[in-house]
């Protein structure tokens, strides 16, 4: 390996004491301050996506009580535990929280923590979007569990169809509820992708050419591509469309008045397909580094599996009329969706292929993120077969609307989607936190949790194609589901008590002092050059990186570069392809103004549920809030061009 | 600590407030009719005003006020009212009101009918149907609470939702206004 | 029967020997994929360079090369074989033939309303969750919606058909074997989807023929006093208000017509067996059965009750 400052004196170190004041100066600059004002005004990257992975978390929790409800209620036929309203509010809430509250929300949150940090960035590109979108977030966790508590949930399922969810079948203001959830965790989304897109094109350590981008920070930024296509999709169907046809009586999906009631369908969907990619592909993204990791390895095929990430999302925008099979859409039409259904299956597979050759040429470690991996390839394997079979138009119309779709779609999300993350969590949680996971909790997590899954939906399939249909609140005894039914819902307990081992496992670490250093997992992203936890100016200088695992590949210590100000917040923007450095730019410190603009779109969306002159008054407020974002802005002396040193190698 | 009790207090307050608008009762015993008399017209001998007081079960209930207007719709009450703008009925969405407009006054002339071709229902519906139908019929000119109306329906629209219909004040039947 | 694995038509079969064939490729499939996955933790086959990481040989490298693209070569095989037999039988399942009995179907929340329609009028027939078709004719269901979407599944005949308001859509199948099949609601519509079943009967051409012509034609009057006076509560207790009875005055069309109501196995769209206990649980108080449904309690005294029983079960 030569040694890439040839134009620099080898023995150029900084000296300690200026390593320490330069790093007390700069958490200094960093620092939100303390008490009540600066917990409401932080910007701080980290600290956002902290709170927003407890509060998804906590909303997986509160999903999984709302399945745990269901799994008792079906559990016997004929059961009397929860009748047919509370039930219908139930599994709506279930798949709101988990599709809306839960998914997207903690694979952004991963993204908004470690971009910055994977690419070696002090910060986002858009602290103060990033708290708005939080704020945004609360809000809709906050309505939509009041609602709950004061017998207002939506009761017409996550997908709510219309006429069901219109104003003559769905009267009170449930649905209005959905409507809005909705719109307040695409705000959420929205901001978060921007985030991500513009961090990760032009934030990136000096060298980090596109092409030595980490594969986890790839799989964001296609997402957030993929977020900004469609979540305007579900924007225009929940609170364009299904809002004022509610509130003030447009006709939308009124076939009477010449509207469509399949409209709404092929609106939704054009989101709701692209959704689960959404939340499948940054899982995919995590699971890279890991095996990296545990295989000591460099992963086989970085390029393909870039490629398959960007084809995936492509081909997630042509899938959507496969949730519309039974519908009389004629036959020619749908056939296409069937093609594009079975060819999405082809970068996936391809990802898969490359892991197991990485893992093929090297000696796996076991430990527990390895071990989600391996329940990854167990469990998704199954859902993305099953998912194969659902895109045929013959067999989707057996099999569509009943536990089979129920089964396909739990073994993906939670094994192509939480598995990850949770492998993700017990890998990244020392980089969180600065303490490491107990192994021997985390064993019996995985277990249980690979173990509770398999049992609680392998047997929907059967349910499904024996005639059970989704969304039903209970079945006659005759029909013979019973049995099945309730291994599920055993299945179902073993589920819950794996979760219930991990937060035990979590407190239990949290009461230690942090022990873990930079790396204990010895792993080669920019992420673990750093402290656990990081500190608030993520790194004392920017890294300056000459290949894809920067850790791996310096025998020495990191390269840097310095010069950069200490008295205030300030960020280097490179240029898109090579990220060779461009300016300096001040990035913004505390402010009022994200949780202020959040507020009023609080009131402005949930207020319309009651009298449209919420709207204006909503406007009126958030005009105020803009013109003080505006004000407080960073000033036009803040940006600085910045001359390449001759010193920062070109792009090898 | 100061803070967190306020909250619970506040959190406790909402969720008692539990939306009458939004619940569905289901399987409940019905509502009792009205007590037997029922003042048409708030012309009495006398100084005292008899009359019954009730509250109409599903005027705050969004579920009960939708299953009244089905069945306004099932029970063809369009044919002589058409969707409240009248016919060979009077008109049900201006204040004009020959029998009354309380609940109970309602009440009483979808049960027991009324002259000129109002047939009498009480005993083809049960007692919380005709509530039901009160509530919408009431809804109709504004009189119920605005968010338990109905917004529009998957029909031919031929008039505004009662949602957007603006709120009305009780007026009293008949042609002189009493002490009412 | 009511089973996607019990197939009683040719169009099931089709459906359920694709599925056997993808049930085989797939867990062949996943069986092998799962096993690599073992393999590849059990080997010992990178070597650990001097910086601590797993290396591998330019052999290995070539060898995993050459099996990543076999694999993507042989999946894309797989599936592309697989689309080319499934647009064979989605083909196969369209092709309709031109004569068919046609049914058409109205879905209600939460109740099917059948009409056989035909050019003769003494053949045609209104009855609600219960129908039969004759063995080995191809039927064809044309579908709409009342209210809200629903959708038609009788598992062991066909697949699904949603029932969309302002849409029209049909199905159409042929039932190969005799017997009584099972189907439900299969779209969320509302509080009593989970209980919104029909019952199809497939029977010789003979048999479909004698139940229709008896079917179309109205019950006799009541002969016998009880019946008689069951017959007067049904007029006056509000019955007459929602439901028609073929030959009488009540010809209301809000609820499920009632002409031939003991012909029926099953009362409430298949939520109870037709026997007279659960019809006078049924009419007493459906919301006890059927929360949200939209039958309301009948306060009827215990004579009421039996006489109107007793009428009920004359509609044969």
């Amino acid at each position: 390996m030569t040694n890439p400052h040839a134009a620099l004196p080898a023995d150029v170190t900084i000296a300690p004491d200026e390593i320490e004041r330069e790093s007390r100066a700069l958490s200094t600059v960093w620092s939100d301050g303390s008490g009540l004002w600066a917990w409401l005004t932080t910007v701080d990257h980290k600290t956002v996506s902290k709170r927003l992975i407890v509060t998804a978390f906590l909303m997986f929790i509160a999903g999984g009580i709302e399945a745990a409800l269901m799994r008792a209620q079906l559990s016997r036929p004929e059961n009397t535990l929860i009748g047919p309203d509370r039930y219908s509010q139930l599994f709506t809430t279930h798949g709101t929280t988990m599709m809306f509250l839960f998914a997207v929300p903690i694979m952004t949150a991963m993204g908004l923590y470690f971009v910055p940090l994977m690419v070696g960035a002090r910060s986002l590109a858009f602290p103060r979007l990033n708290a708005f979108g939080f704020w945004n977030y609360v809000v809709a966790v906050v309505f939509l569990y009041v609602s709950l508590f004061v017998n207002t949930a939506p009761d017409t399922g996550w997908f709510a169809y219309v006429p069901l969810s219109g104003p003559q079948y769905s009267p009170g203001h449930r649905v209005d509820v959905w409507a809005q959830v909705v719109t307040f965790t695409e705000i959420s989304a929205l901001t978060a992708a921007v985030n991500i897109i513009v961090t990760t094109f032009k934030m990136r350590a000096p060298g980090m050419s596109l092409n030595r981008i980490p594969i986890f920070v790839w799989a964001q930024l296609v997402v957030a591509f993929m977020i900004v296509f469609a979540m305007p999709a579900v924007a225009t169907a929940s609170t364009l469309m299904l809002a004022t046809d509610r509130a003030v009586s447009m006709h939308w999906f009124n076939p009477a008045e010449g509207g469509d009631a399949l409209l709404w369908q092929h609106v939704f969907w054009f989101f709701g397909h692209p959704e689960v990619y959404i939340i499948f592909l940054p899982a995919l993204g995590m699971i890279t580094p890991i095996i990296e990791t545990f295989c000591r390895r460099k992963v086989f095929g970085y390029t393909p599996i870039v490629m398959a990430n960007i084809t995936t999302a492509f081909f997630a925008f042509g899938l959507w009329v496969h949730h519309m099979f039974a519908t009389p859409i004629p036959e020619l039409g749908q056939s296409l969706f069937t093609a594009a259904s079975i060819l999405i299956a082809i970068p996936t597979g391809v990802q898969i292929f490359c892991w197991l050759a990485t893992m093929w040429a090297s000696r796996p470690k076991l430990t527990v993120p390895m071990l989600f991996v391996l329940g990854f390839i167990f469990t998704f394997v199954n859902g993305g077969i099953t998912g194969v079979m659902l895109a045929s138009v013959a067999f989707d119309k057996q099999a569509h609307d009943t536990f089979f779709v129920v089964a396909h779609l739990h073994y993906v999300l939670l094994g192509g989607g939480v598995m990850p993350l949770l492998g993700a969590f017990y890998f990244w949680f020392p980089k969180f936190t600065g303490r490491v996971l107990s192994e021997r909790l985390g064993k019996w997590h995985f277990w249980l949790f690979v173990i509770g899954v398999n049992v609680t939906f392998f047997p929907m399939h059967i349910l499904g194609l024996q005639g059970m249909p989704r969304r039903v609140y209970t079945y006659l005894a005759p029909t013979g589901w019973g049995p099945l039914n309730l291994v599920a819902t055993i299945g179902a307990v073993t589920i819950a008590t794996s979760v219930l081992l991990f937060l035990v496992n979590a407190v239990m670490a949290m009461r230690r002092a942090p022990d873990a250093g930079p790396n204990p997992w010895g792993a080669s992203g920019l992420e673990w050059a750093v402290a656990s936890p990081p500190p608030n100016y993520n790194f004392l200088h920017a890294p300056v990186v000459e290949s894809r695992h920067p850790l791996w590949d310096t025998t020495v210590d990191l390269p840097v570069l310095t010069g950069f100000r200490s008295d205030r917040r300030e960020v280097l923007v490179t240029t898109t392809f090579d990220a060779r450095p461009d300016s300096r730019h001040e990035a913004p410190k505390g402010s009022i103004w994200p949780l202020y603009l959040a507020l009023c779109m609080g009131v402005l969306f949930i207020g319309s549920i009651f009298s449209p002159w919420f709207v204006p008054g909503g406007i009126a407020l958030s005009l105020l809030g803009l013109a003080g974002w505006g004000w407080t802005g960073s000033k036009p002396t803040s940006h600085e061009r910045v001359a390449t040193p001759a010193a920062v190698p070109e792009h090898a | 600590m100061r803070l967190r009790l306020a909250m619970i207090f506040a959190f406790a307050l909402v969720v008692a407030s539990a939306c009458e608008r939004e619940e569905r009762r289901l399987n409940q015993p019905s509502p009792p009719a009205p007590v037997q008399f029922v003042a048409q017209v708030p012309l009495q001998p006398g100084p005292n005003v008899i009359t019954d007081s009730t509250e109409g079960p599903f005027d705050d209930n969004a579920f009960g006020t939708a299953q009244g207007q089905q069945l306004f719709s099932q029970m063809n009450c369009a044919g002589c009212h058409s969707h409240g703008g009248g016919g060979m009925g009077p008109a049900l969405m201006d204040d004009q009101w020959i029998y009354g407009s309380t609940p109970a006054q309602i009440f009483a002339s979808i049960a027991e009918g009324r002259a000129n071709g109002m047939p009498s229902w009480k005993y083809r519906l049960t007692n919380e149907q005709i509530w039901q139908l009160v509530a919408y019929v009431r809804s109709l000119s504004g009189l119920t609470p605005k968010g338990a109306r109905p917004t529009r329906s998957d029909e031919m629209n031929v008039k505004p939702a009662p949602s957007q219909t603006p709120n009305a004040k009780p007026k009293r039947s008949g042609p002189n206004p009493g002490n009412d | 029967m009511h089973s996607a694995f019990d197939p009683a038509s040719p169009q099931a079969r089709a459906i359920a020997h694709l599925w056997w064939w993808m049930f085989g490729v797939g867990a062949s499939v996943w069986l092998i994929v799962v096993v690599a996955m073992f393999l590849a933790l059990r080997g010992k086959r990178g070597e650990r360079g001097p910086d601590d990481l797993s290396h591998a040989s330019p052999e290995l490298r070539t060898r995993l090369e050459r099996t990543v693209k076999g694999a993507l070569f042989v999946t894309v095989l797989i599936l592309v074989g697989f689309l080319a037999f499934d647009f064979t039988v989605g083909r196969a399942l369209a092709a309709a033939p031109t004569k068919m009995l046609t049914i058409e179907l109205t879905g209600h929340q939460w109740w099917w309303e059948v009409q056989y329609a035909d050019t003769n009028p003494s053949r045609r027939l209104v009855t609600a969750n219960e129908m039969h078709v004759p063995v080995g004719r191809p039927v064809q269901f044309r579908f709409q919606s009342r209210d809200v979407i629903h959708s038609f599944w009788a598992p062991s005949l066909h697949g699904k058909r949603d029932l969309i308001p302002g849409y029209s859509s049909s199905l159409w199948f042929v039932a190969d074997t005799p017997g009584v099949y099972r189907g439900q609601c299969a779209e969320f519509c509302g509080l009593q989807h989970a209980k919104m079943a029909f019952v199809i009967r497939a029977e010789p051409q003979a048999d479909f023929d004698r139940w229709l012509e008896a079917s179309a034609a109205s019950p006799p009057p009541p002969s016998d006093s009880t019946a008689a006076y069951g017959q007067r509560v049904f007029m006056s207790a509000g019955c007459a208000v929602c439901h028609t009875i073929g030959g009488t005055q009540a010809q209301a069309t809000v609820g499920p017509v009632l002409t031939h109501l003991k012909s029926r196995m099953t009362i409430a769209a298949g939520t109870l067996t037709n026997t007279r206990e659960n019809l006078g649980r049924w009419v007493l108080n459906p919301q006890q059965i059927k929360p949200g449904t939209q039958m309301p309690p009948s306060p009827l005294s215990t004579v009421q009750l039996d006489a109107l029983l007793a009428y009920l079960e004359t509609l044969k």
